[in-house]
């Protein structure tokens, strides 16, 4: 039996130690916002926020998970910067086929959540990690410093 | 001004009350274009199935219907504003739904239900608008026979009917009494300068879904009591599984059973995760067959040797053969391009949903052609067509890729094998190795140039395999038309001009991928005009504008391009600039891509300026996002793309040694669009094939290096 502390609630899990955080929340919680692209940590697509950091579920098992606190895409809009993120990505109309997003919306917001007002290659650093098929990364980047000038506006508590 | 009459052009207009209130729209619509004939035959249909396109409620929401696959190109977004803006609706009542699977929902430009080619909005064009401006006029009819008053005497705006004495009704309000009106024999579309809602920027419906998690793709379908099964697959073509451990995989935790089916032998688990370690755990033995020897070095071989023969000619203009054959005073060219295997890498692995019963199959999933489903899985199963239920999610990426059925028909064998609902899914190394392919493809020009250096006669022979063949669909003449697409349009003014098709059958299956034969006929000509240019010792975007004399829409997207793109002025110090145009679904791209060399040989590009005219656009947002989507697809191929062969089986795996584009190396993009009056082309495809030509020509222009193969080769450029 693992523990999670999943998006503000605690969740039981009785899985095999090495099950990774991604196939817990997708297959066991039926959480399916957090997508699987690669299963090797090189695509993004499954980027969830554990204890604060963005980590790339398909690759952390379960047991390196328990007892932590885990924030997937669900609910990101709960924190004032993920909320002012995905109000950009609305506003911008970033996602194409959209697969990608969770993931991007994810380093996005951990992203600006240790870094204010990021530079071009505060970005690049932070994204690279994501890949986009459908080649939204221009808007993407748009709309991180949306997001930014918005947070530093003070809009958001 | 259009006016049509439906029912004389073969349109069934099918109208009824919904059952909660309100009104219903149904269209049908003739087959054509050049999967009609196939899927007429097989069409056991009926043309006046109760279905919708359209719905208003008695609440004034506006729902439509939409029949194709929304895999990023905004379909979604943009057949609702053909049906709004005929309706005149109030855009922010109306809604998007996705249609199940059913033959009122076929594309009439294959005669299936199904979303490729870059054709939803040349399909949808004519049929949707009507279907909204029929509705319109019941709306209207009703309005008037409450009111007493004269159809004439009434307008509409805004989801509203208005009398001339200002009386004004909702359609939602009238929505019942609309629903009892007859139907229109004619409707009247308006003239494209009254439209209101297409030729808007208008944001997309399906964004708030895909920023939350909540939208639902194939890979988030949960059918209650549904196994989930990965496959060992067979490592080369042709291969056959002789024995494997079923006894280890079935001990495993989760693990409900293993079986063999087509596709190879599923583990069948509680998730994923026990599945794949139970696939994992087999330990198959395969008999590899005799498909060990191929080699990217043998398929090239194969092809080389293939271009010294004599193809299918699929265009002839004057006597290309017998001119190259004659003794000239200016320059002879000859040459040899060549691309690789390409993926589709769809961002979403291919999986699928599958129930087999008694009563049928049921499907749900990311797929391009649910029609195509319907009938396939009707004839392997022996049901009915509309017996297989098709459920289309949205898509995470498509590309053509999800036009195969490959992972369909794992998921329906191994569902009927276990007799239980079951999720295939590809692991991405699955996915990577599937072998639906963009074809490798060879081709070997000559041209002679007179003194002027203006192109005399140009013969172009191309080896590669037939994906009308992959996808059973006829060749014509003995030639696949995808072969050749983009070479057979060849604009450039050229007295005498061969093109030939040799069929070339490596065992590795080819598909549809994004701008299909395009994709590499387009790198072929693009560079064979630059090599002109530079042999006749021109600017090679004044070159190509004088051959394009007789080609306008070229010609103008290729004038837009080099504008935007300062072509005139010289760019930034170490950078250097390359043009190409191409012409694919009916629209026209030009790109100028500016790019620098390092003396390492690694290539960087900055800037890509586009220019397209795609006709009448419905959404400039969407035409914008959708070249710019494609450039960056187009230069993930030109720098990284290649599926490589060795010892019969494919190497790469997953994006670790398939690289695509990431942000820090995308450049920026800027899109212009040509205002036309033309009818709509595709804009899911044409803004990728100019891409790479553009690249190489600047690469040529920053290094006196002719590349003449994909992927771009850095150590090639390496400064000695
Ligand atoms: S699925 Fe985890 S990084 Fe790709
Ligand atoms: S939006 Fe499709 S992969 Fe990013």
């Amino acid at each position: 039996m693992y523990t999670l502390h999943l998006n503000g609630h605690v969740r039981s899990i009785d899985v095999s130690p090495d099950t990774p955080l991604l196939w817990v929340l997708r297959d066991t919680l039926n959480m399916t916002g957090t997508k699987f692209g690669c299963g090797a940590a090189l695509c993004g697509a499954c980027t969830v926020h554990l204890d604060g950091v963005p980590v790339r579920s398909c690759s952390i098992p379960i047991s390196a998970a328990a007892g932590k606190r885990v924030t997937t895409i669900e609910a990101i809009g709960e924190s004032a910067v993920g909320r002012a993120v995905q109000k950009a990505w609305l506003a911008l109309d970033v996602p194409q086929c959209g697969y990608c997003q969770s993931g991007q919306i994810m380093s996005a917001t951990a992203l600006l959540q240790s870094k204010a007002s990021p530079s071009d290659e505060d970005i690049d650093a932070a994204m690279s990690g994501n890949i986009c098929r459908c080649g939204t990364y221009n808007q993407i980047r748009a709309a991180i410093k949306n997001a930014a000038a918005d947070l530093a506006g003070g809009q958001h508590r | 001004m259009n006016v049509v009459a439906p029912q004389s052009r073969r349109q069934f207009l099918k109208v009824s009350a919904l059952a909660g209130g309100g009104l219903l729209i149904a269209i049908a619509v003739p087959a054509a274009g050049r999967f009609a004939e196939a899927a007429e035959a097989t069409d056991t249909a009926a043309p006046f199935a109760p279905n919708a396109f359209l719905r208003i409620t008695p609440d004034g929401r506006v729902t439509v219907v939409v029949g194709y696959s929304e895999m990023g190109q905004g379909v979604l977004t943009a057949v609702p504003m053909l049906v709004a803006e005929e309706l005149d609706a109030d855009w922010s009542m109306v809604h998007y739904e996705q249609a199940p699977s059913d033959p009122v929902y076929k594309n009439p430009i294959f005669g299936f239900q199904g979303t490729g080619g870059s054709t939803t909005v040349r399909a949808s064009w004519q049929p949707m608008r009507e279907a909204g401006a029929t509705a319109r006029a019941m709306l209207v009819a009703a309005a008037a026979q409450r009111w007493g008053a004269a159809p004439a005497d009434c307008r509409t705006e805004a989801g509203r009917v208005l009398h001339t004495d200002g009386r004004s009704l909702g359609y939602g309000e009238l929505a019942n009494e609309a629903a009892r009106q007859p139907v229109p024999a004619q409707v009247k579309l308006k003239d494209p300068q009254q439209f209101r809602i297409l030729g808007q920027p208008h944001e997309r419906l399906d964004t708030p879904v895909k920023i939350d998690g909540s939208g639902r793709f194939g890979i988030d379908v949960r059918v209650p009591g549904a196994y989930t099964a990965v496959l060992a697959r067979p490592p080369v073509p042709g291969a056959k599984p002789v024995h494997w451990n079923a006894d280890r995989a079935r001990a495993m935790r989760g693990v409900k059973t293993v079986v063999e089916v087509p596709g190879g032998i599923a583990a069948v688990a509680d998730g994923y995760w026990n599945a794949k370690k139970a696939r994992d755990a087999l330990e198959v033995k395969w008999d590899l067959g005799g498909n060990t020897a191929w080699s990217d070095q043998k398929i090239h071989e194969q092809f080389a040797a293939n271009v010294e023969q004599p193809g299918v000619v699929a265009r002839k203009v004057g006597d290309a053969p017998a001119v190259l054959g004659e003794k000239h005073d200016g320059r002879r060219l000859e040459a040899v391009y060549e691309v690789p295997y390409l993926a589709h890498a769809c961002m979403e692995p291919m999986n699928a949903t599958a129930s087999v019963h008694a009563d049928g199959i049921d499907i749900w999933g990311s797929v391009q052609a649910p029609g195509a489903i319907q009938q396939a899985l009707s004839a392997a199963f022996h049901f009915k067509p509309e017996q297989i239920r098709v459920t289309t999610t949205l898509l995470g990426g498509g590309f053509g890729r999800r036009f195969g059925m490959d992972f369909i028909f794992d998921a329906a064998f191994v569902s009927k094998a276990i007799g239980a609902p079951v999720h295939v899914m590809y692991p991405r190394e699955d996915d990577m190795r599937a072998q639906f392919y963009r074809p490798a493809a060879l081709l070997k020009f000559s041209a002679v140039l007179d003194r002027q250096g203006q192109p005399v006669a140009l013969r172009m022979n191309t080896a590669c395999a037939s994906i009308a063949k992959s996808a059973s669909m006829p060749l014509r003449g003995g030639l696949d038309s995808f072969a050749v697409e983009g070479l057979t349009a060849c604009p450039y003014r050229m007295p005498n001009l061969q093109i030939e098709w040799n069929e070339s059958e490596p065992p590795y299956g080819v598909w549809f991928w994004r701008s299909v034969g395009h994709s590499q006929n387009i790198f072929f000509i693009e560079g064979i005009i630059d090599e002109m240019a530079n042999a006749a010792g021109r600017d090679p975007y004044e070159y190509r504008r004088e051959l394009l004399t007789q080609a306008p829409r070229y010609r103008n997207v290729l004038e837009l391009a080099a504008e935007k793109a300062g072509w005139s002025t010289p760019p930034a110090p170490g950078r250097h600039r390359g043009i190409a145009v191409g012409e694919s679904f009916g629209s026209y791209v030009a790109e100028v891509v500016e790019a620098s060399v390092a003396d390492d040989g690694s290539v960087k590009v900055h800037r890509v300026v586009c220019a397209v005219d795609c006709g009448r656009v419905v959404n400039p947002r969407i035409v914008e996002r959708q070249m710019e989507s494609a450039i960056v697809y187009g230069l993930s191929a030109a720098l990284y793309g290649r599926i490589s062969i060795e010892q019969g089986r494919v190497r790469e795996s997953n994006f670790n040694d398939y690289p695509v584009l990431r942000m820090r190396e995308t450049p920026t993009v800027e899109v212009h669009i040509l205002p036309s009056t033309e009818n709509p082309g595709g804009v899911g495809e044409p803004g990728l094939p100019p891409l790479a030509p553009a690249l190489v020509n600047a690469i040529h222009a920053a290094t006196g290096k002719r590349l003449r193969s994909l992927p771009i080769d850095p150590k090639s450029l390496k400064k000695a």
